[in-house]
């Protein structure tokens, strides 16, 4: 187990270093700088600037810092607002973010799970083609697409819901389920498909002919070895969900680590571009971890040596 | 008892060799997927979308005689109407040839990102999946750390640096893209050089050419159609999520993406401006998606009844 993990990690670490250098060395061939403005600074000033930022030492040198500083988790200063260190933005912007995607999260799993399950039960009855329309249409239809239309239905038209910001739990609603709709449509139709395999065992036979109700065997037999799947969803789950953020925390102004992002891309402020991206790797490999770990955990008959290895 | 006469019996027909003959003529495995297909009523509304759009795509933009880029100030914000069937924009560009001339970048974007994956995919597993080894732990193991790199994220990265333009789009769509592809590919070609028949067609005397023809590349080919028919719908969100960012192609290009990006602001007072681009992103992305699925399902030999 701990080897497995070991190795898991050593992939992780890989991945992040080839994203870190990937986004140094694009950032390096970026047009424009972050000092381009309307009004051209003198070349004194700028050449201060550059040597206040660290810009005037050779690519490997900047690289070399840039690869100790990560390390020790510091993203560097914003270029763009001068204030602020990369650090700093990403802590009070993920505090956001991080509410309103656990909160997607949550409305994704628990809205797939049962419409999944419904479906699976009533197998080709109107329930299941009720619920597969839902998840066909939830994943069709573009998270920011759905953002707009919610927003422009319960708030702009029936005023259910406030427009925008972010101040109180009724501004949370709209864009948590935005930003959950695809996920949801997703989880519906891996936990229907993997009912409907797991129902068709015999140990589900078997239950029911122990006199076992419908709910015991729904709840201990089907869900159960059905959530594996489902499980493994969980790291495009977090993904989707932080590439959503994007749009949605623009769309519904809410002050979080995605709009500041888009905002950041925007004025090419290089620093927090790549502190985000790297950020957000890290989150994602982590979810990519704890499901390999979560699967080794769940499912016994997985091998702890991992993928196509039998040694 | 009569002694029994030969001449007493009559062969009906059936002659002892006709047993074996085959009397109807036999189903080819893809004549016998396309069944399926067809069966598949949610597929076929997809199909039959994708035909549309297609058709549309071609000879939209000429539909009407106005123009795509020519801006009319005089016209800004018109709703539908039957001189602008889609309404005009902000610059009094009519919508209707738009959204078709965004159904053509749409497409294009989307099937280049299948063939670009699949090209490089089928080389990158056919290869590594033929030699084996050393190699094959090399290149999947390449893969492996390239596919750690979250999709959205860099091509968001490529989007600021390379410039705003459709060959930059394809390329960030692509660089993550043909990992997927190239795994599927691995996997059914090392599950199937070492299968039973394709010994057993060995044996018989077929060569290296008439195996790949016949065995190799019509089992691949099926999960392979069915992940270039589910890149094209992640591509074409993409294009529209990249333009919604700010990150999309440059006016006066009309895409799906920019366009609703565009009409967004107005939502309140010119919806329309908004809901046909939106609408075509989701009828399109729904096509593939149910064309992928159709076609999965068609394929998948333990849904034979």
């Amino acid at each position: 187990m701990l080897k497995y993990i070991g190795k898991r990690v050593l992939y992780i670490l890989l991945s992040l270093w080839l994203i870190v250098t990937a986004t140094f060395f694009l950032m390096r061939f970026a047009p424009g700088n972050p000092f381009t403005s309307e009004k051209r600074l003198p070349a004194q000033i700028e050449a201060n600037l550059k040597a206040h930022y660290g810009l005037d030492q050779p690519w490997y040198v900047q690289y070399g810092e840039y690869l100790v500083k990560i390390a020790q988790w510091d993203f560097g200063p914003s270029f763009k607002y001068k204030s602020q260190t990369v650090n700093q933005l990403i802590a009070d912007g993920f505090q956001v973010s991080a509410i309103l995607g656990l909160m997607a999260i949550f409305i994704a799993l628990a809205v797939g799970v049962i419409l999944g399950t419904i479906a699976a039960l009533r197998h080709n009855k109107w329930q299941d083609y009720g619920a597969m329309i839902i998840a066909v249409a939830g994943i069709s239809v573009p998270s920011f697409i759905m953002a707009t239309v919610l927003q422009y239905v319960f708030a702009l038209q029936l005023g259910i819901f406030p427009v925008a910001r972010w101040e109180s739990f009724m501004h949370t609603v709209l864009p948590a389920l935005a930003l959950a709709s695809t996920p949801t449509a997703f989880i519906a139709r891996l936990t229907r498909s993997s009912m409907l395999e797991v129902l068709s065992n015999d140990y589900i036979k078997t239950a029911k002919a122990k006199g076992l109700s419908q709910s015991a065997i729904t709840v201990r037999h089907t869900i159960r070895n059905a959530m594996l799947p489902v499980v493994s969803y969980i790291g495009p789950l977090a993904a989707s969900i932080i590439t959503g953020s994007f749009v949605i925390e623009k769309i519904f102004g809410i002050p979080g680590l995605g709009s500041s992002f888009v905002l950041s891309i925007g004025n090419r402020d290089y620093t927090v571009i790549m502190g985000v991206t790297v950020f957000y790797s890290i989150i994602l490999l982590l979810c990519v971890l704890l499901v390999d770990i979560l699967y080794v955990l769940i499912d016994p008959r997985i091998k702890l040596t991992g993928r196509k290895e039998s040694a | 008892m009569e002694p029994m006469l030969q001449d007493k019996f009559k062969l009906a027909g059936i002659k002892h060799q006709d047993a074996d003959n085959v009397s109807r003529s036999g189903l080819s495995f893809w004549q016998d997927v396309m069944t399926r297909f067809y069966k598949n009523k949610l597929a076929m509304i997809g199909l039959v979308l994708l035909i549309g759009l297609v058709f549309m795509a071609i000879f939209g933009p000429h539909m009407t005689g106005h123009d795509y880029r020519t801006n009319n100030l005089s016209q800004k914000n018109l709703a539908p109407s039957a001189e602008h069937w889609f309404g005009t924009d902000d610059l009094g560009r009519d919508v209707f040839t738009r959204t078709w001339e965004g159904a053509r970048i749409s497409l294009l974007i989307g099937v280049s990102a299948a063939l670009i994956d699949l090209l490089i995919g089928v080389i990158w597993g056919g290869i590594a999946a033929y030699r084996g080894g050393r190699t094959d732990e090399v290149m999947m193991r390449f893969a492996d750390v390239l596919y750690g790199v979250p999709y959205l994220l860099l091509a968001i990265l490529f989007m600021v640096v390379l410039g705003q333009s459709l060959t930059t789009m394809i390329l960030a769509m692509t660089i993550t893209g043909w990992i997927n592809m190239a795994r599927i590919v691995r996997g059914e070609v090392l599950s199937l050089k070492n299968r039973e028949y394709i010994l057993a067609a060995r044996t018989l005397g077929a060569g290296m050419s008439r195996i790949m023809r016949k065995h190799l590349i019509p089992n691949t080919m099926g999960p392979i159609l069915v992940t270039m028919t589910l890149t094209v719908p992640t591509a074409i969100f993409t294009e529209s999520f990249l333009s919604y960012l700010g990150l999309g192609l440059s006016p006066p290009l009309a895409s799906w993406g920019t366009m609703a990006s565009d009409g967004l602001p107005a939502i309140k007072y010119y919806p329309w401006r908004l809901f046909f681009p939106a609408a075509f992103i989701c009828l399109t992305i729904f096509a593939f998606n149910v064309i992928g699925d159709g076609l999965r399902d068609a394929l998948d030999p333990k849904l034979r009844k």
